[in-house]
């Protein structure tokens, strides 16, 4: 019944329970930053750019970013293996939401880098 | 039931909604209904024979012990999977009673369903004790017998009272959709042998560590409420998970064995 992969199931299923437990405290801790100053003025240009220029702000959209495209993404892989039940049905969603994680994850990164100034 | 039973104004009588289908004939499904006549304790399997032997023998049951011990008259009785001979037309507390064949499981004809897969499911798991030793087999070097405390048997004990029913296959939402998936009852009968303590498998847990086997169960729960001998497959899969996440430990110490002198009749004795 097993196949052959590079992570057993229960590996990637410990990845998954430990970046969706991770992510709750470091979303609860972005949602708090953005909570010190008012709403509106939290979506200010100036303010949004000041932000990315704080390490430690930016430290926590990354981990955000890792984690909820490692997270998410492995979700809907899991949720598509269970439509269908085939081996090319398999290895093309398992490809498709790793490049897409990965591409995400990316492309995220650029844009806090960009932000940064860095 | 003889006439005097039906002629009795004083009876009760129920409709009985049975769902027709016959796979070898392409002529669609129907339902049929019949007015049965019913007692504080005829069970829908009663009702079932009854219009067997009175009104249509060409509905598919099956069933066997009519007890709750054999697991072969499983159907959908008011939509929830349930055991014909352990359901009681009283406790139902409806007018009409509608028999549909097991969800998840092809259909044969009428209410009869193909178990095979579910039994490959079963298979797949290796449901037998696996020791390394070979003397047990040897009848030469004596008889033996594996002690097991109280303990070591009160950690697989409800689990080994399924009786292969497929109330938990048919009731379970990944079952549905995923058919690689290996159901409630393979899972919670490969925990059933893992935590045997005369069990030495060393590949229980890889069995089922598959992009189809248990981490797909997402915990709908539905297997343990409709289980009829309160296995409770959920926990088991949940106990076996645990182990897999390295949350429990298996620190299983391997049954002692004892040799059985018949001469002095000390048998299980140490
Ligand atoms: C991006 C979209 C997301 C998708 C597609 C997704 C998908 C999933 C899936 C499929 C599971 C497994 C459930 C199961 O095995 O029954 C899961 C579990 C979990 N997720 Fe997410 N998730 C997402 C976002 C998040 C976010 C934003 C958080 C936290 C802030 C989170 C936290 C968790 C936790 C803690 C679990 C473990 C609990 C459980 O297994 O039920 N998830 N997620
Ligand atoms: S676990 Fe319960 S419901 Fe499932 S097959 Fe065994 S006895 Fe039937
Ligand atoms: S007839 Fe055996 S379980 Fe119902």
């Amino acid at each position: 019944m097993a196949s052959r992969t590079i992570l057993k199931e229960s590996q990637i299923m410990k990845i998954h329970y430990i970046t969706g437990i991770a992510a709750i405290f470091v979303v609860a801790l972005h949602i708090m930053m953005r909570l010190v100053v008012p709403f509106e003025q939290s979506l200010e240009y100036d303010y949004i750019i000041a932000n990315y220029k704080n390490i430690i702000y930016v430290l926590i959209l990354e981990s955000i970013l890792v984690l909820i495209s490692v997270h998410g993404f492995n979700g809907i892989r899991i949720i598509l293996l269970e439509l269908r039940q085939s081996r090319a049905w398999e290895n093309m969603v398992t490809v498709v939401t790793i490049s897409a994680m990965i591409g995400l994850i990316a492309y995220g990164t650029r844009t806090i880098i960009l932000a940064n100034g860095l | 039931m003889n006439n005097t039973t039906i002629d009795n104004k004083n009876e009760r009588r129920i409709t009985l909604k049975v769902y027709r289908e016959n796979r070898g004939q392409d002529s669609g499904s129907h339902h049929d209904t019949f007015e049965v006549p019913y007692k504080k304790w005829t069970t829908v399997l009663d009702a079932l024979l009854y219009v067997k032997s009175y009104m249509d023998p060409s509905v598919a049951i099956r069933y066997s012990c009519r007890m709750a011990s054999c697991g072969s008259c499983g159907m959908k009785i008011n939509g929830v999977p349930k055991l014909a001979c352990y359901t009681k037309i009283s406790e139902l507390e409806t007018s009409t009673v509608e028999c549909e064949p097991l969800p998840n499981f092809p259909i044969i004809r009428d209410l009869v369903t193909d178990f095979s897969r579910f039994f490959n499911h079963h298979k797949s798991m290796q449901p037998y004790i696996q020791t390394n030793d070979s003397t047990e087999a040897d009848n030469s070097k004596g008889t033996f017998s594996f002690y097991q405390s109280p303990e070591d048997v009160d950690k697989y004990l409800q689990f080994s009272y399924c009786i292969k029913c497929g109330l938990c296959y048919s009731a379970c939402p990944t079952v549905g959709t995923d058919l690689n998936f290996p159901g409630p009852q393979a899972l919670a009968q490969q925990y059933r042998y893992f935590a045997d303590t005369r069990d030495e498998s060393k590949k229980r847990l890889d069995i089922v560590d598959d992009r189809h086997g248990i981490w797909r169960c997402h915990f709908a729960g539905s297997c343990s409420k409709v289980c009829p001998k309160g296995v409770d497959p959920a926990l088991g899969i949940q106990l076996l998970r645990s182990y897999m996440l390295g949350i429990s430990k298996n620190d299983k110490i391997p049954a002692k064995k004892i040799e059985i002198n018949d001469d002095n009749n000390n048998n299980g004795k140490i």
